[in-house]
């Protein structure tokens, strides 16, 4: 098939970017997306044009690297979906797709589809953990946790960290995020100690890396590779301002809260 | 060469014990004192980062990824396995010890693999204190399955995706000491060369992947976590950015280089469709527990699967492995395709597919038990394939998938380069020849964790390390070089981009270095590889500067490495003259087929020391005893 691509251009955070035509000829549908831009440049080298720029890593949909905006959709049109596991039969031949980088006041361009996530490690940095040193662990199954309970932490662990969310969301917010990372915590019992201070912790985090509030558009769940349910956001919510009230801090002290 | 190994004496139950009290401690106050380099950040790198940090080291850790919890340790699906035996089926140490020794054809430092089943069991515990959601059962006690051809269910899981679960543990600490300020992160950087300075290893050279900016970072230590080398075949199970390059300049600044042709072949992965084909992905070994491999029984045989009767098929692992079935280890079960499909009864597009069939399973157990166990990864296989492995066998074929070899370690992690430690993937030490499923998780946490912060602290207490700063002239040189060798891949402007280059060293690996080698072969990829590396030289293009992002330049740095590197693993294959675990020789097999090893020549690890540029390498030796579990024929019928 063959294909017109408009992709973002843009040599570094400083300068203006621009969408560019190029002409994708004799691409296969069994090719996965990223190889298909592999092909272009590959055929830009042998021009001595600079190739585009494009983050990706694993190919297999978990390391969370690619991130393509594919026709105004992070990810492109398949549901639960990475941009590497998206193939071209997705795609009809004369089919026009416009490629852009996942596009956030906290993600700032690096160069054409690249973008600076380094927001989100940031955010966990302020409070994602537990905080417990190598050795002297207890027994593994000392705690039993339920196995409804375990699932509901791992639906929420499933999080790879994308950005998807953040580039769905017409307000930029990273709650899918936050509280993906919170959730998983706060259903494992190895998480309660630290509960309140964690949320309270990584939500100011995430509004000083300058993420917007969520409006509940919930584009962030339908655009999510791992299917992270915005239930999450909810409780995220309900944690915080309990959090918050025990700490005697009103939550209308939060400035967009 | 030094190979002095440093196991301590004594029965193997008590040399862990034995070592921990022996070795000298680094007064809590002095800790702080000193800086350690962690080049890598996925299990192995990971977890030493944040447990070096938690006992008051700084660390300065690097990776080339965006984040620290990219590594490609994430992409790990299936599990790892731990002594723990909860489901009291006679799991004990000692026979996750056992098996890891025969499973590894028995090619590994006993004391070593000992000490790994050892610590095993706190590796869990650890994990699940930081919040790993492994699978549990209803009662809220942790789930085990078998894995891998063992005969007792020690590997714990999280759904298809154990490897991000890990990782995320020890991101998740790894970020707790950033934000206490005794981890430095350096994301997007890539270590360019090693620092000897007196013989020493005191730090790296790297180059800021977004910048472009080459640097340099002085510490008291250097450890290497940066994973193997099998996209040196190009296509592979690795990530995209996986490469040799932080090992093969250690290897060129003197480190040893321990059994290159070591590299395990994974049964399942999903087959090439096309030349376009960047990568292999895999399908989790755990589809082998209720999922039945065969081709038909004539070759030739183009019907599709479901008008194939039985009688036939030929579901030729359980015929030949009678007692292990479908679950007959890696190597054993990738070369049994390979066979297959050598004699024309391979399946799909090129006949190099096998299938791996869930009927039965789905009619025994249901779909909804299918779908519980297995649901993502059908999901997966479907997106890449656009066939249902509900209604159609998935078709399977081995790929490159993790290298058992890498720079030689003695029994406290460090390299034949004093204050250079090597640990996960990157060493050599636990696998011997091939290794066992969930077993590499296990082996990256058990350096991270539990081995590493008591083995450096020994060398900062006795090695009366002076001062060095960045400013030193070893530095300047190891910088001066780095920026050279960019500013020639940038300057040469032919005709062919790096990645055409990684293709061809891949087929010509593949082809004569891959499941199965031959002298001939062998031979020929080392006669090849000097013109190809030439090739190379004059006429790769890298467009683009060396002061900005440049993907084709980073690449083209790593491609250059493994036309070097590929040479020293097809020499040492060629060495090898005998068949063990994922290192297959044709000259040594059984009239059916199965490898036949020589202990009397080859019982020992091949330690490379690089010989300069054009020279030969030279091989040395350090000779494996077995004095716990006697050397014997593998066999899995």
């Amino acid at each position: 098939m063959n294909l017109t691509l408009r992709i973002w251009r843009q040599r570094n955070a400083h300068e203006k970017g621009e969408l560019v035509s190029y002409e994708a000829r004799d691409v296969s549908p069994d090719m996965s997306f990223l190889e298909m831009l592999d092909v272009l440049n590959e055929g830009l080298v042998e021009q001595g044009q600079a190739p585009v720029a494009f983050d990706h890593d694993c190919r297999e949909g978990i390391c969370g690297t690619c991130a393509l905006v594919i026709d105004g959709v992070p990810h492109g049109p398949l549901r639960a979906n990475t941009t590497c596991q998206l193939h071209m039969r997705s795609f009809e031949d004369g089919d026009t797709i416009t490629i852009e980088p996942f596009r956030a006041k906290a993600f700032p361009v690096v160069r054409d589809l690249c973008v600076d996530r380094s927001s989100f490690d940031r955010v966990q940095q302020a409070g994602g953990f537990i905080s417990v040193s190598t050795g002297g662990a207890p027994d593994a199954n000392a705690i039993p946790v339920g196995k409804a309970e375990a699932e509901t932490a791992f639906d929420a662990a499933a999080c790879i960290g994308c950005g998807a969310c953040v580039a769905a969301c017409p307000n930029a917010s990273a709650m899918l995020f936050v509280a993906a990372k919170v959730g998983h915590l706060a259903h494992l019992p190895q998480g309660q100690p630290e509960r309140d201070r964690r949320v309270l912790k990584m939500v100011s985090a995430m509004d000083q890396e300058g993420f917007g509030n969520c409006r509940n558009y919930l584009e962030c769940e339908a655009v999510c590779p791992k299917s992270i349910s915005v239930r999450f956001i909810a409780e995220m919510n309900r944690d915080w301002r309990r959090a918050a009230m025990r700490r005697g801090d009103a939550p209308e002290q939060r400035a967009d809260g | 060469m030094n190979l002095e190994s440093k196991v301590p004496g004594g029965p193997v139950q008590q040399k862990w014990d034995r070592h921990r009290f022996e070795m000298k401690l680094v007064n809590p106050a002095n800790k702080r004192k000193f800086r350690v380099i962690v080049v890598g950040t996925g299990l192995a790198g990971g977890s030493a980062a944040a447990s070096l940090a938690e006992l008051g080291y700084h660390v300065d850790a690097f990776c080339f990824q965006d984040s620290a919890r990219r590594a490609h340790s994430i992409a790990a699906q299936g599990g790892i396995n731990a002594a723990k035996n909860y489901p009291n089926d006679g799991d004990s140490v000692w026979r996750l010890f056992y098996d890891t020794v025969k499973g590894g054809d028995f090619r590994a430092r006993e004391a070593n693999v000992y000490r790994l089943a050892q610590v095993s069991a706190a590796i869990i515990d650890q994990c699940v204190a930081q919040g790993v959601p492994f699978a549990r059962e209803y009662g809220g006690q942790l789930a085990n399955r078998s894995f891998g051809g063992a005969q007792v269910s020690r590997t714990f899981y999280a759904r298809g995706q154990t490897g991000q679960q890990l990782l995320l543990g020890c991101y998740a600490g790894l970020n707790r000491q950033i934000a206490a300020g005794r981890v430095t992160m350096h994301p997007r950087s890539e270590m360019l060369d090693l620092v000897l300075v007196d013989g020493v290893a005191r730090g790296i050279v790297t180059r800021d992947l977004t910048s472009g900016k080459i640097a340099s970072h002085a510490g008291d230590a250097v450890v290497l976590a940066t994973g193997g080398y099998a996209n040196v075949f190009y296509l592979s199970t690795n990530a995209k950015g996986c490469n040799v390059t932080a090992t093969w300049r250690a290897y060129k600044r003197g480190a040893g280089f321990a059994n290159p042709c070591y590299t395990q072949i994974h049964p399942t992965c999903i087959p090439q469709t096309g030349h376009h084909q960047s990568k292999l992905t895999l399908m989790s070994e755990s589809l082998r527990n209720d999922g039945r491999v065969w081709v038909p029984s004539q070759p030739g045989d183009k019907r599709p699967p479901d008008g194939i009767p039985d009688a036939e098929r030929d579901y030729y692992l359980e015929r030949k492995y009678p007692s292990f079935g479908n679950l007959a280890p890696r190597d054993i079960s990738s070369r049994a395709a390979k066979e297959a499909c050598d004699a024309g009864r391979g399946v799909g597009p090129g006949g190099r597919g096998v299938y791996l069939d869930f009927r039965d399973s789905i009619a025994r157990l249901g779909r909804a038990e299918i779908a519980d166990r297995y649901g993502n990864l059908f999901e997966m296989y479907q997106r890449i394939t656009d066939e249902d492995p509900y209604q159609v066998p998935m078709r399977i074929y081995p790929a490159p998938h993790y290298t058992m070899g890498g720079l030689w370690v003695d029994y406290n992690l460090m390299s034949t380069i004093p204050g250079l430690h090597v640990i996960g993937e990157a060493n050599f030490s636990d696998h011997g020849a091939n290794r066992l499923g969930a077993s590499a998780l296990m082996q990256g946490l058990a350096d991270g964790y539990f081995i590493l912060p008591y083995t450096i602290g020994h060398w900062f207490a006795t090695a009366r390390l002076a001062p060095v700063t960045t400013e030193h002239a070893e530095f300047r040189r190891a910088e001066d070089e780095a920026a050279a060798r960019t500013a020639r891949l940038l300057a040469i402007g032919g005709s062919r981009s790096p990645d055409s280059f990684h293709r061809e060293l891949g087929a010509l690996m593949w082809d004569r270095a891959g499941m199965a080698r031959n002298a001939k072969g062998l031979q020929d990829v080392v006669a090849r590889l000097p013109a190809l590396r030439e090739q190379f030289w004059t006429d790769v293009r890298v467009v683009g500067g060396g002061e900005e992002l440049n993907a084709q330049l980073e690449h083209a740095g790593r491609v250059a490495d493994f036309l070097e590197f590929a040479e020293l693993l097809a020499r040492d294959a060629l060495d090898r003259d005998e068949s063990c675990g994922g290192h297959f020789r044709e000259e040594h097999q059984t009239p059916d087929g199965e490898a036949v090893r020589d202990d009397s020549r080859y019982c020992h690890v091949s330690v490379w020391e690089h010989g300069g540029d054009g020279a030969a390498p030279v091989r040395h030796k350090e000779p494996l005893s077995f004095e716990n579990v006697p050397l014997a024929t593998r066999s899995y019928k």
